[in-house]
């Protein structure tokens, strides 16, 4: 990108617009922002993961989960098939519509956000049946902190996949890559919350 | 290395990659124990971030479009000049009236606007530009001195993708890029001139500009 030097260096505008603002040619400042932002929730879920990894390895030393905890081990990796399944739903939508495919860009919208809710909907079920609390023990307090964190995750995440579903419905997005963005950003951070979920459910409940 | 959450395609294979290594990792937690976990974790971990580190994308090629630009036989001479700090150098200027005295031709000088990674990445190259442009006036200052009527532009930060630019709008016949010394010339660390051989079909002088020495000199 170039601009030519007798342009107003103080970047000036004569037609009444804002002056364009200079970016770099190559990425795009949206996908930029979700960059940083996916950058700062590994952050995040690594500081998470560190509490968890010192109460169990430094702390604790013993068999883990300590007696007499015990966690749902096949709940949660039904839990697991159904969020990695909806992570290839938002991948049949976001393909559906770079072919103009409208009916199935919804359908994998609402697919994928049925399938998030169902995982939130039974990570609630698990909450209520576990027999323990947060306040018990520092096992307790890691297991809700980083679980109840993903599942934080998942509801942001439904929240876009239902924005992006609205916005679907009313005939917005198209084929053209700057079309269908807001499909696409919302699609990157469900596979994240997707990765955080793998890593989770290894190291929580079956490790 | 590869960021694999660049597009949601990408960030799909991820999840596949991750949960086939979380699979297996599972699986040696469960049939050995949470020390053969960690070592097929490191394993597999590594192997797939070295995978990912190695995998290179597919060079394309933009076409020549600047060839339909070319100036024909007889025509005016089109110089493109691509110079960093360099720009207001004495030895780029001699070259340029060097050139433009042998015989008529329409020079046009580009200042790639230099920025720091970090300003790069984040947009942020107003500072950068300003710069470009402070040091360009100058050197189109000079060469008017010098009875050369000379165009400028600020470019991109990266100097081949700027050169790029620059021909797709301006069919020069010949580039002249100027560098620093070697030793402490970043484009020619980064081999700025053979990749510029490599890309444009053009002759392509290259001029060394030694800032200090003339300033000692002067």
């Amino acid at each position: 990108m170039t601009s030519a030097a007798h342009a107003d260096p103080h970047g000036g505008h004569h037609d009444g617009h804002p002056p364009a603002a200079n970016r770099s040619s190559r990425v795009d400042a949206r996908l930029l922002g979700i960059y940083f932002f996916i950058a700062s929730e590994v952050m995040l879920f690594g500081s998470f993961f560190t509490a968890y990894f010192f109460a169990r390895v430094v702390v604790h030393k013993g068999h883990w989960p300590p007696e007499p905890f015990e966690l749902p081990v096949y709940l949660a990796l039904l839990n697991t098939i159904i969020l990695v399944t909806s992570s290839f739903s938002m991948h049949w939508a976001l393909q559906s519509i770079k072919r103009n495919n409208r009916s199935g860009l919804v359908a994998g919208l609402v697919l994928t956000f049925g399938l998030g809710l169902t995982f939130l909907l039974i990570q609630a079920t698990e909450y209520t049946r576990l027999g323990f609390a947060p306040s018990d023990t520092a096992f307790g307090s890691t297991f809700y902190g980083l679980t109840g964190l993903h599942g934080a995750h998942v509801f942001i995440g439904l929240n876009l996949l239902l924005y992006a579903l609205v916005r679907a419905a009313r005939g917005h997005y198209g084929p053209a890559p700057h079309d269908h963005l807001g499909v696409e950003l919302p699609g990157i951070y469900w596979h994240f919350v997707d990765v955080m979920w793998i890593v989770v459910y290894t190291t929580v409940y079956v490790l | 290395m590869k960021n694999p959450f660049r597009t949601e395609a990408e960030a799909f294979q991820f999840v596949i990659v991750m949960g086939l290594l979380f699979g297996a990792v599972a699986l040696a937690g469960v049939l050995g124990d949470r020390w053969v976990a960690l070592g097929v974790f490191l394993a597999l971990g590594l192997g797939i971030a070295l995978g990912m580190y190695m995998k290179t994308e597919p060079k394309v090629r933009e076409p020549a479009v600047w060839d339909r630009h070319r100036a024909a036989p007889g025509e005016r001479k089109k110089i493109l000049v691509v110079a960093n700090e360099t720009v207001a150098g004495r030895a780029l200027r001699g070259e340029i009236v060097h050139r433009t005295k042998e015989a008529d031709a329409d020079v046009l000088v580009v200042c790639p606007a230099l920025n720091s990674p970090l300003r790069y990445w984040a947009s942020d190259e107003d500072g950068a530009r300003a710069n470009a442009q402070e040091r360009l006036e100058r050197s189109l200052a000079a060469l008017a001195e010098e009875g050369v009527e000379a165009r400028g532009e600020v470019g991109d930060a990266d100097p081949l993708q700027a050169m790029e630019d620059a021909l797709r709008t301006f069919g020069a016949d010949e580039i002249i890029i100027s560098t620093h010394p070697p030793g402490r010339s970043n484009w020619l660390e980064k081999e700025v001139i053979a990749h510029a051989r490599e890309r444009f079909d053009l002759p392509i002088t290259h001029v060394v500009v030694d800032l200090e020495q003339e300033r000692a000199e002067a």
